[in-house]
């Protein structure tokens, strides 16, 4: 297809480069810089979707990021991207688009059976409609109108595409590069200030790049080259394109979402798709720009009405013609602009002036070139389906209520203005308030909440001469109490043609006899009629009437719909615009991505992995890995077709039977040094400390004020006033800061330091009859004999060579001891302790045979100290000191935690002793009870018990000591299991404790 | 995201900090006799004001101090903020 809308000589887009581009399945060509938009009405393309609700066609109605339309979906090296604006988005070679919300397609579109069934589907539809039964919403409510709504379909595979985030600190952020955004950053830069300049479009300039003005002699165009050039070579300046500032959050941090490479057919090697910028700023200019806002009339949702604004700008930046017997329907001077450039490209536009009798240069311009033009006249209704044919117009009263000889005549486009709205969101998400400007009929930011100042139109400023010269103030204002340099520069002289009047004219009126649809918000289908009826049925607050109507709920927010329902909402409730107020504006301003949101924590990145030292000889030696919190840990080492049951069990009776050897790096390890040590010590848990000899490692509680159990494990005093604190893995961060807490608030008289030395040490343990026999053979000077090294005992010595650390304590119930050496040792450690304890068929252990050695033990952790129970419900009542005071002490009297029920640790086992309990099982009286059965508690660990060959658990249940001996139940829902089971106590397996002092 | 002064480290954004609840709370004293109330207040009871609030955060990704932060917790305005046993004014 030729480019039949397409001017010679006019516009911006590279002539030289021709690209290919396909739209629902049809090829297309439009030039290098086109958007999609641009390209498809080049093409005389106009019908690009369906509206949301009742499926009416819909074209281009904009130009930017106002586009309520043409939302498109597009595929780009196989991946789907939905919500694409045709307006924004640049076209590539291969690019391939389709329509969306459309079935079978675009032209043909079945779901248009709402249109004619409209009067069925008013505002509140839905929620008048699908209210009962209750049961049907699940299978056919919701279906339905899921298959109903949407724009497009979101891709569910993995997004190949990189996503970058960048965190940037500047002394001015300017968010648009329109006339005030430039003149501030010029103004701000050459006053020495760090300046970033942000643009949304691809070209700088805004207004600029389309409104016939002159500032310092030069073309809006030529200044505007002129500015950014010396900008760029500014070092003080970052100037970025196709950048929106979206977001305005706490302390003047904005989130800014850069394009990369959307507009090109891949992503380059070494960039990103899209960078999501975190800008700390000093100050923010918002130079955000107005949103020309249309005018409300019969059918104003036709494809070709569009803003004139919009039709300007494809002529001047695009070169493309949106008709070619244009209709320029306005109540201010900017429609005489998009006129005038018509006529100047050979087309002859007719305008309709709601205005009787304005007059300004622009107007005298016009009837110069003999443009027609009508004032007191409106359009009534658009004409045509699927493109504007015709329209209906006729004279308008005075009092704008009246309508007098209508008449129809041809047109194939209807370009609106009905004056401009400020873009106000990022000042709003500030914080701050808005004021009603009369003079404009608009909202304009009111006091500044944090560091920023709106400039230029965003602040409701539309003569250039008065944007130009407060946005070279405000730019050397807020740059010299930043830089105090004093450097001003002049303000150039600036030439604009057309006024700022308007008329407050909006919304033609119905003629008799006839109900044409009058939209409001152009995506959700919210027509005039709509509020209307919401506003009978009681709906007051603004607020409300958004929520039940949908008024600018699109993915638009209402950028173009807003002022409008405002307007409808003040006129039906005989208020003005000020008293309804508006709803609130939240980030983001335009669709941001998933995946930029996201950036580089995606799969892996999503957190740190942490690997202890000997993690490459876990993986040489066939181990499987379990998450630890952020460490990987072998869960067991595979030996030929084994899984996780018989490899742990293997593992587990060989600690039992000879010696087994357990990676213990995670464990976390923290060095508490100073004088006062030993009395923080004895604070902190629930046992005594004070007496701890230098050389011996005790065991130890630790509460929450409330009581509950944080966290346990043992502390070796290293030296007089040096201990070695080690936690558990999941706890040593929240251990360090609850530690931290205490020294610096609460006891800062205490003289301690708290450092965590997890990382600095590697850590083995060696557990099982043996290890004695291998720790003689690993440190054959040192006397390790149950004197020598006795149980909690703890000796420095060398390990061929590399200094090490010995701790004789014991997770696994076994004589055991904890060897630790400095990280870079560790490999080393390993490999030797493997080495020297072949001839005691050492094997390593992993996490699943760790587990099974604690369960049968009776040893709690993670999953009995889960944040409910006290030391007395774990059989930790032995270390709990009643002379002293500690942190948690206090609660432990509450009477909730002396209640005789409260649930206990006991062992669980299986009757038929082969049965294995699921962990979370119930335990239960009857298991034929009424629902809800009374639960006595739950297991909360399982194992099968390499010492006895049988599955046995821990669980914790009421009055749990009392209940030794009896046969109860345990229940699991989930696995729908039912086990009689009997009660036994907890320390299954050498309940006395004898083989970690042999 | 919030914009901290650290009083060791200066100007940090928030995700540097744990937040660390109310800082006008009061530990009693250790072997200290005290009411079941007196207890439950410190342990549970916290006010929620809107407005200006003492509250505690740890610098945790920077210099690992407490530190006091006064803030307004509707506007998140911070007034001021203060090494851990600086005395407030």
């Amino acid at each position: 297809m030729s480019q039949d809308f397409r001017l010679d000589n006019v516009g911006m887009v590279n002539r030289e480069k021709k690209i290919s581009f396909k739209f629902n399945g049809k090829k297309y060509f439009g030039f290098e810089g086109d958007t999609i938009a641009s390209a498809l009405i080049a093409n005389g393309v106009h019908l690009v979707g369906r509206s949301f609700k009742y499926h009416r066609p819909r074209g281009f109605f904009g130009v930017g990021v106002d586009e309520p339309y043409a939302i498109l979906q597009l595929d780009r090296n196989k991946e789907r991207d939905p919500n694409i604006r045709a307006t924004e988005q640049e076209i590539f070679e291969g690019l391939e688009v389709k329509s969306v919300n459309c079935w079978p397609s675009v032209n043909f579109d079945i779901g248009a059976i709402n249109n004619f069934l409209k009067m069925f589907f008013p505002a509140g539809f839905y929620y008048k409609t699908f209210m009962w039964p209750p049961s049907f919403w699940y299978k056919i409510y919701e279906p339905f109108i899921r298959m109903a709504a949407g724009f497009g379909q979101a891709s569910i595979k993995h997004d190949k595409e990189r996503y970058e985030h960048k965190y940037e600190y500047c002394d001015l952020l300017i968010t648009g590069s329109g006339p005030s955004g430039l003149a501030s950053a010029y103004a701000a830069a050459k006053n020495g200030a760090r300046v970033i300049l942000a643009e949304d479009k691809p070209r700088f300039g805004g207004s600029l790049l389309t409104s016939d003005v002159n500032i310092g002699n030069q073309t809006g165009v030529e200044w505007t080259e002129k500015i950014i050039a010396e900008l760029k070579s500014m070092p003080n300046v970052t100037v970025k394109n196709r950048s929106q500032v979206f977001g305005y959050y706490d302390h003047n941090m904005l989130v800014m979402s850069e394009r990369i490479s959307d507009h090109l057919p891949k992503t380059q090697k070494y960039l990103p798709k899209q960078r999501l910028w975190y800008i700390r700023a000093n100050e923010v200019l918002i130079s955000s720009g107005s949103i020309e806002r249309p005018l409300v009339f019969g059918n104003n949702d036709t494809p070709g009405v569009m803003l004139s604004s919009a039709a300007k700008e494809y002529m001047k930046v695009y070169g493309v013609l949106v008709g070619k017997k244009p209709l320029i329907f306005t109540n201010n001077d900017s429609g005489y602009e998009t006129a005038i450039e018509f006529k100047k490209n050979g087309v002859n536009p007719i305008i309709l002036d709601t205005r009787s009798n304005p007059s300004s240069d622009i107007i005298t311009e016009a009837k110069n070139l003999n443009i027609e033009i009508k004032f007191s006249y409106v359009v009534v209704a658009a004409k045509g389906y699927k493109k504007v044919k015709s329209a209906d117009i006729a004279k308008i009263s005075d009092d704008k209520k009246e309508l007098f000889n209508i008449e129809n005549i041809k047109c194939d486009c209807i370009c609106v203005s009905g004056f401009w709205t400020p873009s106000i969101h990022l000042a709003s998400q500030s914080g701050n308030k808005s004021k009603f400007n009369e003079k404009i009929d608009a909202f304009v930011p009111d006091k500044s909440k944090q560091q920023e100042n709106t400039i230029g139109s965003a602040n409701g400023i539309f003569t250039l001469e008065e944007t130009i010269k407060d946005a070279f103030d405000k730019g050397f204002d807020v740059s010299n109490k930043i830089t105090e340099k004093n450097n001003k520069v002049s303000v150039p002289t600036v030439v604009e043609k057309k006024s700022t009047d308007h008329d407050k004219f909006w919304c033609v009126p119905l003629p008799k006899g006839k109900s044409y649809k009058r939209f409001l918000d152009f995506q959700n289908d919210v027509a005039v009629s709509d509020i209307e009826l919401a506003l009978r049925e009681g709906f007051r607050s603004i607020e409300h009437v958004k929520r039940y109507t949908t008024l600018g709920m699109a993915t638009d927010q209402g950028k173009t719909s807003n002022l409008n329902g405002l307007q409808l909402v003040s006129d039906i409730e005989n208020k003005v615009v000020p008293q309804v107020g508006h709803t609130t504006f939240r980030p983001p301003y335009t669709p941001v991505s998933i995946g930029a949101i996201v950036g580089r924590e995606v799969g892996k990145h999503s957190k740190p992995t942490r690997k202890s030292p000997m993690h490459s000889w876990h993986e040489k030696n066939n181990a499987v890995f379990v998450d630890a919190g952020v460490w990987l840990r072998p869960r067991y080492y595979k030996q030929g077709n084994e899984g996780l049951f018989e490899a742990s069990k293997r593992e587990a009776k060989n600690v039992r039977q000879n010696v087994g050897v357990c990676d213990v790096t995670t464990l976390g390890k923290i060095d508490v040094k100073g004088p006062d040590a030993a009395e923080f010590l004895n604070r902190v848990y629930t046992n005594a400390w004070l007496k701890l000899p230098v050389g011996k490692a005790r065991y130890g509680v630790m509460l929450r004020e409330d009581g509950i159990v944080m966290d346990d494990g043992t502390t070796t005093r290293i030296s007089e006033n040096h201990y070695h604190m080690t936690t558990t893995t999941a706890q040593a961060a929240n251990v360090l800061s609850h530690l931290e807490y205490y020294l610096q608030l609460v006891w800062p008289e205490l003289n301690v330091n708290v450092v965590s030395t997890t990382e600095q040490w590697a850590g083995a343990a060696i557990a099982g009859p043996n290890s004695r026999k291998l720790l003689m053979k690993l440190f054959p000077d040192l006397d390790v004999s149950n004197e020598g090294l006795p149980f909690m005992g703890y000796k420095e010595a060398d390990l061929f060579g590399v200094p090490a650390k010995i701790y004789r304590i014991s997770f696994s119930g076994e004589l055991a001891y904890e060897i630790n050496v400095e990280s870079d040792n560790g490999y080393f450690m390993w490999e030797k302790i493997m080495e020297v304890g072949q001839e005691f068929q050492i094997q390593p252990y992993g996490t699943e045979a760790l587990s099974t050695l604690r369960i049968e033990m009776g040893h709690v952790a993670g999953s009995e100290l889960d944040g409910r129970t006290i030391p007395y419900d774990a059989s930790l009542e032995g270390l709990v000191s009643k002379k002293k005071d500690f942190i948690g002490k206090r609660s432990l009297n509450r009477s909730a935690f002396t209640s005789t029920d409260r649930e206990k640790l006991v062992g669980v086992v299986p009757i038929d002793k082969t049965t294995s309990i699921p962990e979370g099982s119930y335990i239960v009286k009857d298991p034929k009870a009424k629902l809800p059965n009374p639960k006595l508690g739950h297991v909360s660990a399982s194992c099968w018990s390499v010492e006895y060959d049988n599955p046995f658990s821990l669980a914790i249940i009421k009055d749990g000591k009392n209940m030794i001996g009896q046969k109860l139940f345990a229940m699991s829902p989930l696995k729908n299991k039912t086990i009689p089971v009997e009660i036994v106590s907890s320390h299954y397996v050498d309940p006395e404790g004898k083989r970690v002092r042999s | 995201m919030l914009y901290i002064n650290c009083p060791h480290c200066g100007l940090r954004s928030q995700n540097e900090f744990a937040y660390g609840g109310d800082a006008t709370v009061k530990r009693p004293e250790l072997n200290k006799e005290i009411s079941d109330q007196e207890w439950d207040n410190f342990v549970y009871l916290r006010k929620s004001p809107r407005g200006k609030h003492l509250e505690l955060w740890h610098h945790i990704s920077g210099c690992r101090q407490w530190i006091k932060v006064e803030r307004d917790t509707s506007t998140h305005e911070i007034f001021k903020t203060y090494k851990a046993n600086e005395a407030i004014e």
